[in-house]
């Protein structure tokens, strides 16, 4: 259901302003959103300086650095700093996107940081993301068969393998369904993109033996049919894919099963 | 607290199996209605300010009445069909169900009054 205030205890006070780094010349200033389950405050956002000289160009280099040199206390998630693990999303310059692939150089003015939007936040800029990957585990991502196993592999052809690409590349960093007000207001029912992204990337899977029964499952006023087309998971996914794209096909498959 | 495991929040009481007819009767009605609306609306504002009998003999015709008949009853149906998306976007609960309801009426009443009148005007001798 929808919320169009924050409660009491999640409005956003002004936080610290933290000391800028000796000697620097090059500073930029970052406002990054803090919230410590353990104090009992209000959620604030905290003013760091960096010395962009002696920083990587990415949004995680400066926040890394910003742990080492400055506050030992932010706590953030990062892991593979190349796009490939979807562990670093978060809202940056208003956009949710992977802080390690996105460059400082895009954004003008100071840089903002918050966590992904619409989500429960575990501690700073961490969402818990528990019921995002229960959603991703319902859609059954993984091949479902029922003759026997081949005995070597399941065969697939250059062609249908092709209709994977700009599916399977999908790392589950959530930055697409956080970015679609349909999943802010109903994501206890709707799936949201990811998870349909992924649907459609096995309903299409040519040695999947189950896609009548992923259809029937999907079949329902709020777990696909949510998606209204806003597009805005499209705009945002760090990994330039369209899970709108992905949902309309599921459509399309659905309405052509009862024609 | 709930002790639910989130496998079973998410999965919560299961498909509905139903939505597609829903979405697909929406498109078709807004085809449908790309099509009605400017053949219900020229003849209308070709009889706007006319007299009664004028008005009268132009809907007496069948294709004018036919298609304002057809146009009444498809928006009202598209009409219903979108404000029910909305409704169940924005509320939930009992809200969610009183709107669906007085909405599903208040359509219903709208295309009665319009199909009464268009038949009214028809068939006035």
């Amino acid at each position: 259901m929808a919320q169009f205030k924050l409660p009491k205890n999640s409005t956003i006070r002004t936080g610290k302003t933290w000391p800028k780094p000796e000697g620097a010349t090059n500073l930029r200033k970052f406002q990054i959103y803090r919230w410590n389950p353990d104090d009992g405050e209000n959620p604030r956002v905290d003013t760091y300086f960096v010395d962009m000289d002696s920083c990587g160009p990415m949004v995680l280099d400066a926040l890394i650095k910003i742990k080492t040199d400055i506050d030992p206390t932010l706590t953030f998630r990062r892991s593979c700093r190349e796009g490939i693990c979807g562990s670093c999303a978060m809202n940056i310059d208003g956009q949710n996107t992977l802080a390690c692939i996105f460059g400082m150089d895009e954004i003008k003015g100071d840089v903002k940081i918050y966590p992904l939007p619409h989500m429960e936040v575990v501690k700073d800029l961490i969402p818990d993301l528990t019921h995002f990957y229960a959603q991703h585990a319902s859609i059954m991502p993984w091949l479902e068969t029922k003759t026997n196993k081949p005995a070597k592999e399941w065969k697939q052809s250059i062609e249908d393998r092709k209709k994977l690409d700009g599916l399977y590349e999908c790392v589950m960093c959530a930055s697409c369904s956080t970015s679609c007000p349909s999943y802010w207001w109903n994501s206890d029912r709707y799936l949201g993109p990811a998870a349909l992204l992924h649907a459609y990337r096995w309903i299409i899977d040519s040695r999947d033996e189950a896609t009548g029964e992923r259809l029937d499952e999907l079949e329902d006023p709020f777990k696909l049919y949510r998606c209204h087309t806003i597009m805005n998971c499209a705009k945002t996914c760090p990994k330039g894919l369209n899970p709108a794209k992905a949902i309309g096909e599921i459509k399309k498959m659905m309405v052509e099963r009862t024609l | 607290m709930r002790y639910q495991t989130d496998r079973s929040r998410v999965h919560g009481l299961g498909s509905a199996k139903t939505g597609t007819a829903h979405f697909w009767e929406q498109r078709i009605s807004a085809i449908a209605l790309v099509i009605l609306t400017p053949l219900f609306v020229f003849p209308l504002a070709y009889n706007l300010g006319g007299s009664f009998d004028e008005v009268r003999e132009a809907y007496a015709h069948p294709l004018n009445a036919i298609v304002a008949i057809a146009f009444i009853v498809t928006a009202m149906l598209h009409l219903y069909q979108g404000l029910q998306v909305v409704i169940e976007d924005y509320a939930g609960g009992r809200w969610e169900l009183f709107l669906l309801i007085a909405t599903r009426l208040m359509c219903s009443l709208f295309a009665l009054t319009g199909v009464f009148a268009i038949l009214k005007i028809a068939f006035t001798a």
